[in-house]
């Protein structure tokens, strides 16, 4: 089990946050190298050829989307995006809390690379008191002079400024995320045009998640041949993964792309917790495809394989689901969720997700059919990839993989409560 | 932290707020984008926008109305009315599901007296149920405020709530100190 600390270097570490503590270990070395004596150019190439992919659940190769701004614009705006809010997700909360100063750092080595001179780091509202932590660094970093006018003697200046969101899932989505900064309500805009082109205020605008800013100045100091050695040909580097559920060791890792599932659960998760049996795993956040345990089993955690095996890797959001728990109550669950965060603009996902929950519901109150799981399928037929933006596809994904993959779990409680009457009350708790 | 109905601070923004809000929007690229961060000042001052914040908001930033009110009701942090003093966000989303949030939210209720969603009749705590707070790995959890607490028990529920009822908030998992 070898290490690797290309962003964990400095987690549960408890000055880790600090600037000097972060400059002693190199950090801001990257930042001179780049002002040093590269031009914006060089440093779009050198994480192109990195393979470096956004790690806010698409993938798609940082350096090319950077290569999307006009080469003529004259305002290009930066945007981090940590809203981070896909349930089962939480490494970006790691990173801006343990180490804030490397996100910081990539934030100016990526601003100069497309040219802005004014970036936003998105804090999801509920993170109250990593907006303070982030905002300590960002003053302290001004103070050392690496941000503010004329950085290190440069001539190239940066402003950062440190939003806070307001509770809303949608606003992670890059325009969502553009329009709320505007000052309106987070709802996404139809793409084209792509953000890089025109994006905050009409001006070519690029969106990149926490971690994958964070990686910069790793691929910067040591080269896009070293951050190439690890992970597989098509997915490079190393990724972080949160896992939550009943296993040994739940937490944040980072590990090489392209790691077996079944090493990862035995060797760093310590398997299930004692009386608990795996059943399923969730690889990337809840708006991807469940697996079951014999399928997860045979998988390996990089984009490629994981695509293969009929689900995404996302956000690295693993959770991890024991013999113990009910998937229908489950997926109410997440229907709820995402029947709460559409924002309304399209039909199909406004109307979609409130007949998921509806019919979910149904099913645990004792008056499902089986007619209600073909309608259900026909009601996620209606939804995918007819919307704005993904949030009505990322109901259907876990949807449909629920009936698919345990469709048995769903008919027998069809039956069972048509004899023992609805259930109200979840198991562990509550009323509904 | 929110004030208690009975204890309302006069209901319009002060004159720090206001400097606050002018700072925001000469930072902003221009003052609509800074809508956000101005409501969050008001929030921070009082718990909620009262009309009186609309107004500043509508008056400084040169945005209308009817935006205010748009952003206002579309992010469910904000608030336009007077809040309890403690309220108790519980994430019921699927991580902490698994890990047993029901069992919490259960023993809330009957240790306040209220379901999910009300408020206890002194008007000192509001239960909630809320979806993911990003500490999936730590749950059960719930947010009071600026702080988070993890890893819930019973128990540790109980020690949380005789704290606020004798006035403190007491460390939560997420509170560090912050000086470099
Ligand atoms: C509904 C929805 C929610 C999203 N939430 C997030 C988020 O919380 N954090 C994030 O980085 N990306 C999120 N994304 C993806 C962003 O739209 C965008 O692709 C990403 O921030 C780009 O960064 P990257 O290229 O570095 O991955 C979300 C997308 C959708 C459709
Ligand atoms: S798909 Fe849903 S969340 Fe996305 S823009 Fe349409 S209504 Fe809004
Ligand atoms: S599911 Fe509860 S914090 Fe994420």
């Amino acid at each position: 089990m070898k290490e690797y600390k290309i962003l964990s270097a400095r987690f549960e570490r408890p000055d880790g946050h600090k600037l000097s503590v972060y400059e002693q270990e190199g950090g801001y070395q990257a930042l001179r190298k780049v002002l040093g004596g590269m031009d914006a150019a060089a440093v779009r190439e050198t994480v192109k050829a990195s393979g470096l992919r956004g790690r806010g659940g698409a993938g798609f190769p940082t350096g090319v989307k950077w290569g999307f701004v006009p080469q003529d614009a004259q305002e290009v705006y930066f945007f981090v995006n940590a809203d981070e809010s896909e349930p089962g997700t939480f490494k970006d909360r790691f990173l801006l809390d343990y180490d804030p100063h490397q996100t910081i750092e990539g934030t100016i080595i990526s601003c100069f690379a497309v040219r802005a001179h004014l970036a936003f780091i998105y804090i999801r509202g509920e993170f109250g008191w990593l907006v303070d932590r982030v905002q300590t660094a960002v003053d302290e970093a001004y103070a050392a002079g690496y941000l503010g006018k004329d950085i290190l003697g440069s001539g190239f200046d940066l402003d950062i400024i440190v939003h806070k969101g307001a509770g809303a899932y949608i606003c992670g989505e890059e325009t969502g995320l553009i329009n709320s900064v505007e000052g309106r309500k987070g709802q996404p805009s139809i793409k084209p045009p792509f953000p890089a082109v025109a994006g905050f205020l009409g001006k070519p605008t690029i969106v990149n998640n926490v971690e994958s800013v964070a990686t910069v100045p790793w691929v910067i100091n040591n080269g896009p041949e070293a951050y190439k050695a690890i992970g597989t040909e098509k997915s490079p580097g190393t990724k972080l993964f949160s896992v939550s559920g009943p296993v040994k060791r739940p937490g944040v890792y980072e590990i090489p792309l392209g790691l077996p599932f079944r090493e990862f659960f035995q060797d760093y998760l310590g398997g299930m917790v004692e009386g608990e049996e795996l059943k399923a795993v969730i690889v990337g956040g809840s708006s991807v495809p469940v697996l079951p345990a014999a399928e997860v089993m045979n998988v390996n955690l990089d984009y490629e394989s994981l695509q293969q095996a009929g689900t995404m890797l996302g956000s690295g959001g693993m959770i991890v689901i024991p013999e113990s728990c009910d998937m229908v109550e489950l997926i109410q669950v997440l229907m709820h969720f995402y029947y709460d965060e559409s924002c309304g603009q399209c039909t199909p996902c406004r109307e979609g997700t409130g007949w998921l929950h509806k019919l979910v519901k149904k099913l645990r109150g004792g008056e499902g059919t089986p007619a209600d799981l073909e309608l259900l399928e026909h009601v996620c037929g209606g939804m995918a990839g007819l919307t704005i933006c993904p949030l009505a596809d990322a109901a259907v994904m876990p949807m449909r993989s629920f009936l698919g993959k345990f469709r048995p779990e769903f008919e027998a409680l069809i039956q069972e409560t048509a004899t023992t009457g609805p259930r109200t009350r979840w198991p562990r708790g509550e009323q509904e | 932290m929110n004030k208690p109905v009975s204890d309302q601070k006069p209901l319009t923004p002060g004159e720090d707020t206001a400097a606050r809000i002018d700072e925001l929007a000469a930072r902003y690229p221009n003052p609509a984008s800074a809508l956000m961060p101005c409501i969050w000042a008001i929030m921070d001052e009082l718990g909620h926008v009262p009309p009186a914040g609309v107004d500043l908001l509508v008056a400084k930033l040169g945005v209308t109305r009817a935006r205010v009110h748009e952003v206002l009701s579309f992010y469910t942090m904000y608030r336009t009315e007077p809040q309890a003093e403690y309220v108790l966000q519980v994430c019921h989303n699927i991580s902490c599901h698994i890990m047993g949030a029901r069992g919490i939210i259960a023993h809330l209720e009957k240790k306040l007296g209220i379901r999910l969603g009300e408020t206890t009749p002194d008007g000192k705590f509001a239960l909630e149920g809320v979806e993911c707070l990003g500490a999936c790995g730590m749950g059960p959890c719930l947010q009071l405020g600026k702080h988070l607490y993890e890893h819930l028990t019973p128990a540790k529920v109980d020690d949380l709530l005789d704290s606020l009822r004798r006035g403190e908030v007491p460390r939560a998992d997420t509170d560090r100190e912050l000086e470099a």
